[in-house]
């Protein structure tokens, strides 16, 4: 038994332990204990407004950006609390990088979308090798070749958002957040995506908040189902909390709270 | 219902009031051909007034700095010179200082409402008039700066542009109200272009683990520099054109020196300074260096306009 | 593998440090001399103000004891501006309704559009060159050189690009859906202007005007060989045909003058044109504030 939970423990990459983050006064999401294994795909689902990206976003400290923005509890990444006092949130960034809901290449070349991060990083190696693995892990290298030095807004939709994804694999993180990458894509690029995920699982872990309970089934080992709760004091507000944690598998067939069946039947969200 | 529909017998406009509709619509198209008919009167007074000057001296006017309404001999060198140089040097102050500002009233170094504070006092300085500010380059400023003007000259002396004793009123004190002037110009339009900068990228960048300032001078200057160029562009025009604060600090003398501590002379002053007064052929020859900062101006103005169409936010 | 911790001797971290410190050190030396020019003019030109100072007449200078007051050119600069938005305002504003409701984007309003910001940029003594040879030089006016009249056309091509560019604007923000309510229950174009347009743009377009208002009360180039200057009180009608002073011009030629006593009525003169025109942009601002949070509820 002891044995066991310390393999488990061994494999447990990032550990939320009794996170709650606040905007200001307002909580957004409450006493979150969540682990996430090694070399896992995670999905985060739930209705709007549960706080699953806010609690994306807490992994690698993007939180920091927006003003007012609070965290209480410890995130452990590589047993080191990512938000101690000491811990550069630039270094969390790079050791664990974001894909972001709207597709963001830099107003810049194919090529120096993927080289600028490297670079930053500290890259020494040969940049051509880097970019064209990196796009080739992203499925995009036969689509883009032979336009390296074209910006990265002449791709489509689709091939800008795996651009993105080549653009973080690029700087070698350990964890790739993704936040609900292909709610702005059409069908077809968004299978290409789930298809990338596939391959990338064999060398990174992977967080994604979706809001597409079809995909967290595709492409998660492990989902996270998110609930809000209205206030204790019933003023309106809506405070997120991790409602049920479990395989994918039985999550979808047999959960065991009665808010994780409707919602994954359609009643709510 | 009968009676209802009687109500609306008149249901066809009334001629007069198609053409009241008429006569509005033109009235409107007409008051705004007035801007293009006031541009080319403009353009053609000034051009025509000049042309006995423009026909006797052609472009020797632009190089030499000889202006003896004695002799009748003119040449606006020196002005030339001068609105150059005051509107050039003010600006290279001007840009680092400005887009430092900007920069830090749009990142989060400082609370939200402090910022904005900060932001809208010196939005509010750029309806000082110049007058105002010229009066306080006269009384505050030329004291304050008179004895690190010796000071310049004293170590620097040796450099051309410091290379004559400080003189009460001088081109540098010209060029120090100008920075005062143009900040707000260059600080707020500098504002606005960075923060019309997408969200998106900010986080693109600090996602791959850049820091604050790779993220600014990498991604986020870059994709706000059309913008700042373009202020930039508009406070060159507003720094050869502005009149009063320099005409009352800069000294107005037609002397030509390379020293920025003796007095100068800017188109603008010049004309200031001499239109009431001139007679004859001083006055054709005033209109000609009136064309020469028109000219100026408007190419600065016109490039501007074409930098913000051509580099407007394409993402 | 790297440590997560901050490391405060890395060169990057050095460098943000560094940055930040310069851009700080941008913002005071940006701020201080402003905030020092602000308190300067107020203390300065406030200790200068008595009952006076808003009655008489200025004595030529030469007379060092006593200045006198600076009445004439009150009044001047607020006869001027006024004659100034009497042109500017209603062209102005015409010229803004066409480009906002009747142009299509085609060529000419485009070309118009473009005019509007090169006029904006014309330096404003150009303007006062402009008029000069255009009404002062020819007594056009029923003969007078120099006039009150003269100065307030040199400012009014001033505020016109203002004017313009605030309706035009002012304008397209009101949305299409009110216009078509309007045309849709057979409203004629210029009624749907006049009667539904424009109102409900007219606090935007309000605000615009009396800032450009505001900042062409200020502006002195374009007056000093139109409206030029003036010692004497202005008793009638007839006076806008003959030279005008104004706080703008009286502070100019008062600045050059060698006698305290004028430097002093400059001051004033600089308190009282400051004051008021921040005045109204802190006013307006405040304005603006107050509608954007009522319509964000």
């Amino acid at each position: 038994m002891i044995k066991n939970t310390k393999k488990a423990q061994k494999n447990n990459i990032l550990s939320l332990e009794d996170v709650s983050i606040s905007y200001g006064k307002f909580e957004a999401v409450k006493n979150i204990f969540c682990n996430f294994k090694k070399g896992d795909i995670t999905s985060l689902i739930g209705p709007s407004g549960c706080g699953k990206s806010t609690v994306l976003r807490s992994l690698n400290r993007m939180n920091d950006l927006i003003p007012n923005c609070s965290l209480k509890g410890t995130v452990l990444f590589d047993g080191t609390n990512i938000y101690d006092k000491r811990v550069d949130p630039v270094e969390v960034r790079r050791r664990i990088g974001m894909v972001f809901q709207q597709p963001n290449p830099f107003p810049k070349s194919i090529y120096e979308n993927i080289a600028f991060g490297a670079r930053i990083n500290g890259f020494v190696g040969d940049i051509d090798d880097l970019v064209e693995l990196s796009l080739k892990k992203a499925a995009l290298w036969d689509e883009c070749k032979d336009k390296l030095n074209d910006s990265g807004y002449s791709l489509s939709g689709g091939q800008q958002q795996r651009l993105c994804i080549a653009r973080t694999i690029a700087i070698e993180p350990e964890i790739i957040l993704m936040d609900e990458p292909c709610s702005a894509l059409d069908p077809i690029s968004t299978l290409k995506i789930e298809e990338t995920m596939h391959e990338l699982k064999k060398n990174y872990t992977i967080i994604i908040v979706t809001h597409n309970m079809q995909q967290a089934l595709r492409v998660s080992d492990m989902t996270a189902f998110f609930n809000a709760i209205e206030y204790e004091d019933g003023d309106g507000g809506k405070v997120g909390y991790l409602a049920e944690f479990n395989s994918t598998k039985k999550i979808f067939s047999s959960p065991k709270e009665k808010t994780t069946q409707e919602y994954i039947s359609g009643k709510f969200g | 219902m009968e009676e209802k529909l009687a109500l609306f017998k008149n249901r066809k406009r009334f001629g007069i009031e198609k053409n009241i509709d008429i006569i509005f619509k033109n009235t409107a198209l007409v008051l705004s051909s007035f801007v293009a008919i006031i541009l080319l009167g403009i353009v053609l007074v000034v051009f025509f007034q000049s042309f006995e000057s423009f026909s006797r001296y052609g472009l020797k006017f632009l190089v030499t700095s000889e202006w003896n309404p004695v002799k009748d001999e003119y040449g606006a060198f020196t002005a030339i010179y001068g609105t150059l140089l005051t509107s050039f040097l003010s600006l290279l102050i001007t840009i680092p200082l400005g887009v430092g500002t900007a920069i830090f009233i749009t990142e989060d170094f400082v609370p939200k409402l402090f910022r904005e504070i900060i932001g809208s006092f010196v939005e509010l300085l750029a309806a000082i008039p110049s007058v105002v500010l010229g009066l306080w380059a006269i009384f505050v400023m030329e004291p304050f700066f008179r004895a690190f003007f010796v000071f310049l000259h004293n170590f620097f002396g040796w450099f051309p542009l410091f290379s004559t004793e400080p003189t009460g009123r001088n081109s540098l004190l010209a060029i120090l109200i100008l920075v005062v002037m143009l900040l707000p110009i260059v600080t707020s339009i500098a504002r606005d272009s960075l923060n019309q900068v997408p969200k998106k990228l900010r986080n693109a960048s600090y996602g791959i683990g850049a820091s604050r300032w790779k993220t600014i001078f990498s991604v986020i200057l870059p994709a706000a520099l059309s913008g700042i160029m373009a202020g930039v562009l508009l406070a060159l025009g507003r720094a050869m054109g502005e009149t009063m604060a320099v005409t009352m600090i800069i000294g107005n003398s037609n002397a030509f020196s390379w020293s920025l501590l003796s007095p100068g002379y800017t188109i603008a002053s010049m004309l200031a300074n001499q239109f009431g007064e001139a007679d004859g052929s001083q006055v054709s020859s005033l209109f000609y260096a009136a064309f020469v900062l028109m000219i100026l101006s408007l190419v600065v103005n016109i490039f501007a306009q074409w930098l913000v169409k051509k580099f407007s936010l394409k993402y | 593998m790297n440590s997560l911790f901050y490391q405060k001797n890395s060169s990057r971290n050095i460098g943000d440090k560094v940055f930040t410190s310069l851009s700080l050190i941008c913002v005071v030396i940006a701020i201080l001399p402003l905030i020092f020019l602000v308190t300067y003019i107020l203390i300065k030109g406030g200790a200068q103000i008595t009952p006076e100072l808003f009655t008489l007449e200025p004595n030529p200078p030469g007379d060092d004891l006593d200045a006198g007051g600076i009445n004439p050119a009150l009044i001047g600069t607020l006869i001027i501006t006024t004659i100034a938005s009497i042109i500017a305002i209603p062209v102005g504003v015409g010229g803004g309704i066409y480009l906002a409701e009747y142009s299509k984007g085609g060529p000419f309003s485009r070309f118009i559009r473009f005019g509007v910001n090169v006029l904006a940029g014309v330096p404003s003594i150009i303007a006062g060159v402009f008029i000069y040879s255009l009404v002062v030089s020819t007594k056009i006016l029923f003969g007078s050189m120099y006039s009150g009249l003269a100065g307030g056309m040199a400012l009014s091509i001033l505020m016109l690009p203002t004017v313009i560019k605030t309706t035009d604007e002012g304008l397209k923000l009101v949305p299409n859906e009110l216009r078509y309510a309007s045309l849709g229950v057979g409203a004629s174009m210029y009624t749907t202007i006049l009667k539904i347009t424009l109102p409900s743009a007219f606090r935007s377009i309000a605000t615009g005007v009396v800032l450009g208002i505001a900042r062409a009360a200020g502006e002195t180039a374009p007056l000093i060989f139109t409206a030029l200057f003036s010692y004497y009180y202005i008793t009638g009608f007839g006076d806008l045909f003959y030279e005008m002073g104004s706080l703008a011009v009286l502070i100019y030629n008062f600045a050059l003058e060698p006698y305290d006593a004028q430097n002093k009525l400059a001051w004033a003169a600089s308190f009282i044109l400051v004051l008021s025109i921040l005045s109204v942009n802190i006013f307006s601002r405040i304005l603006a504030a107050f509608t954007e949070k009522t319509k964000r509820v």
